[in-house]
């Protein structure tokens, strides 16, 4: 069975619709990525698979339970981190922990287990009477991921819980869901940066509200990008690209730091005509030109930019 | 259940405790209004310094100022024998009242023809010269009612007065405002503590996004709100039993009805109070709109409307339906029959029935929009 399966899931706002048509399914103790720019509607279908914002249309089964018709079970058997800071900044850490802990009903024993194992993982064994204001951000997510799985629930919806947080942080971050995902917790995770979907065993990509590509990162990889890609080193990358950008054989173009990766349209294209065009044509030095495999970045690029040239025409 | 009522109510308390502010709205101002209230305006007419300009001086004269000054309101300071002296007296504030009794009063009188005294009032606010009015009034009444019965009485004829007008202040028989401004200062201090702070912890928590992950827990709307609630009901009626003390201490005020009845009615306001507070967080995004909200919903009307000062029966009728707006109004009727008449429920039961039916009207409101803002 599934943990999560997502059927014709909708959600309108006016006229507006912010989560179109969507579809996909989450398997049991899988780590799910939830891709999209700001604004593509990934809180939205989060609150609408959670229980706590009603589809325009379709359904989802989460733990096997309607969110339309049954989002009290829903609500039993999930974790949800939004994607505000969820704790109280007035409260003191235990004083945070015992609160979660009481609402969803845990005492005596239990309490103290899941207490220590959440002081545990947010790194703050002895600092329990700490001020949760005073926390660096990076402790404040671990704290909040521990105590939005307080209750040991089977799936957990995780929204940009890396937003806003430090590279390392970030690092140690994502360590913490793995090692919830070796204990079994399936777990449903957004974000816009886009190197963390290499951690998540599948993905979805979603863009304006529809969903558009999915799959595991090596066959998104493949599947979506058939061009070769090549990478280019030069000095001067934003001319170089501008010269690019006027042929013909150039499909989609990206920069990242100092490197251009280009698309091509003609694969009878190789590396000597980078050289001859840039460096012998124009005088730019290029230090170097490579065919690549596309990263997951030149992948989501190229369908986004897809996506929205067919919308805009 | 229990635990999870009881896991918010604590939670609130400890941040509570670390809100200076909220702490100051709560209890701090309950205070400040007390001592405005009780002592800065004070309805209270006694004593008011009178002089008299007796040109007639005739055995009617005496009768009258002697009817006057045997009440408590009037003190008389002196007698004066010229006009000149009327202004100077009362504008160096000597007197707040002058007599003035024209010089043919008795002869006017003896031939039966109508006699006007004049009063001449200065520096008092306007409710205490209508006090004094009305005093005038009844004195001046009880007197000529009295030379009228002499009158016919000499000439042999039945005596019949077709309206008897007795002005007695029949639960407040000394027309003590304070007595009388306790039970609407109970109101709008536990309007305070109910409606605005209650509608404000809710909406800090949509403000600041901490709000979902507990509509995402197995907690129903019930046990969150009693959860919130439950700390200001205590608070509350620590409020309450404050400004009964100090009613006590400071003003004499004494319970004279059923304890037990006060907290009844007590409950039922604070059920009414609350509930408009709750539904007030459904309504409103953040913490200022909702300090507005139940500012104009809620404290101003148990200041203005509730007949907390001005008279609920004087108002025009549209305003007197727009009372119905504040639970105040039906709070201070079972106040006032408690406190100071010490009336049992027979005298009040329909206000309670009111706050119950308030109440519920708001709870059901708002649940319908929080229904709808799922939606959203
Ligand atoms: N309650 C709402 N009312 C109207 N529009 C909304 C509401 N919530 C979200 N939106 C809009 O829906 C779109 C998707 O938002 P969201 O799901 O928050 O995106 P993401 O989480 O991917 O950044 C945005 O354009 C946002 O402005
Ligand atoms: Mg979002």
């Amino acid at each position: 069975m599934n943990a999560i399966e997502v059927n014709n899931l909708t959600k309108e706002f006016g006229k507006f619709t912010a989560v179109d048509n969507v579809n996909f399914n989450v398997k049991q103790g899988e780590i799910f990525g939830f891709l999209g720019a700001n604004g593509a509607g990934k809180s939205t279908t989060i609150r609408m698979l959670i229980g706590i914002l009603e589809p325009t249309s379709g359904d989802a089964l989460v733990s096997g339970y309607s969110i339309k018709n049954q989002s009290d079970l829903v609500k039993k058997n999930i974790g949800y981190m939004s994607q505000k800071f969820s704790l109280y900044n007035d409260l003191t850490v235990v004083e945070n922990i015992r609160f979660f802990a009481g609402i969803y009903g845990l005492d005596g024993k239990k309490y103290e287990e899941r207490k220590k194992w959440v002081l545990k993982v947010a790194n703050l064994e002895n600092m329990e009477n700490v001020m949760t204001s005073s926390l660096p951000g990076g402790i404040k997510q671990r704290l909040a991921l521990g105590t939005a799985v307080i209750h040991e629930p089977k799936i957990v919806f995780l929204d940009e819980p890396t937003s806003g947080v430090d590279p390392i942080s970030r690092r140690n971050f994502w360590d913490l869901i793995n090692e919830l995902s070796e204990g079994g917790t399936t777990i449903l995770v957004t974000t816009h940066y886009l190197d963390e979907a290499e951690f998540c065993n599948d993905i979805i990509l979603i863009n304006a509200g529809k969903l558009i590509a999915q799959g595991n990162a090596k066959a998104l990889k493949t599947n979506y990008i058939k061009n070769p890609i090549l990478e280019i080193e030069s000095d001067r990358v934003v001319d170089s690209l501008e010269i690019l950008e006027k042929e013909k054989w150039v499909g989609e173009t990206s920069i990242f730091g100092n490197y251009i990766h280009v698309i091509l349209n003609d694969s009878t294209i190789n590396e000597q005509h980078i050289y001859q065009l840039l460096q012998e044509k124009n005088g730019i030095a290029v230090k170097r030109v490579k065919k690549i495999t596309p990263t997951l970045e030149d992948v989501f690029i190229h369908l986004i930019e897809k996506d929205s040239k067919k919308n805009v025409q | 259940m229990f635990n999870r009522i009881f896991a918010i109510a604590k939670k609130e308390m400890r941040q509570l405790k670390r809100d200076t502010r909220m702490l100051f709205i709560v209890f701090f101002f309950p205070v400040v209004l007390l001592a405005i209230f009780g002592y800065a305006i004070n309805f209270d007419v006694h004593h008011i310094k009178i002089a008299v300009y007796d040109q007639d001086r005739s055995e009617y004269t005496r009768d009258y100022v002697s009817g006057l000054i045997s009440s408590e309101y009037f003190d008389l300071v002196t007698y004066i024998d010229n006009d000149d002296q009327i202004k100077k007296i009362l504008d160096e504030k000597i007197v707040q009242v002058v007599v003035v009794f024209p010089k043919d009063l008795s002869r006017k009188l003896l031939s039966k023809q109508e006699v006007k005294i004049q009063f001449l009032v200065d520096g008092v606010d306007g409710t205490s010269a209508n006090v004094i009015q009305n005093y005038v009034n009844a004195a001046t009444f009880s007197y000529s009612l009295q030379l009228t019965k002499e009158y016919l009485a000499v000439t042999g004829k039945q005596f019949y007065v077709p309206i008897d007008l007795q002005p007695r202040f029949w639960f407040n028989p000394d027309l003590q405002s304070t007595r009388f401004l306790i039970p609407g200062l109970m109101g709008m201090i536990l309007i305070i503590t109910a409606v605005i702070s209650i509608s404000l912890s809710i909406v800090r928590e949509k403000e600041r996004g901490t709000i979902e992950q507990i509509n995402v827990s197995p907690l129903s709307s019930i046990e969150f709100i009693l959860g919130k609630t439950i700390p200001y009901i205590v608070i509350s009626l620590i409020n309450a039993t404050i400004v009964l003390l100090a009613g006590y201490i400071l003003f004499d005020i004494v319970i004279k009805g059923n304890i037990f009845l006060l907290l009844l009615g007590t409950f039922a306001f604070l059920f009414a109070a609350l509930s408009l507070g709750v539904f007030i967080s459904t309504i409103s995004d953040s913490q200022q709109v909702a300090f507005q909200a139940a500012n104009v919903t809620s404290l101003l009307p148990s200041l203005i409307l509730s007949g907390f000062i001005f008279p609920i029966e004087s108002m025009p009728v549209a305003i007197q339906i727009l009372t119905n707006i504040t639970p105040a109004k039906f709070y201070i009727v079972i106040l006032r029959a408690i406190l100071l008449r010490g009336a049992g429920i027979s005298a009040f039961w329909d206000q309670l029935i009111y706050l119950g039916i308030f109440g519920i009207i708001f709870i059901a409101l708002a649940t319908v929009v929080d229904k709808k803002s799922k939606n959203k």
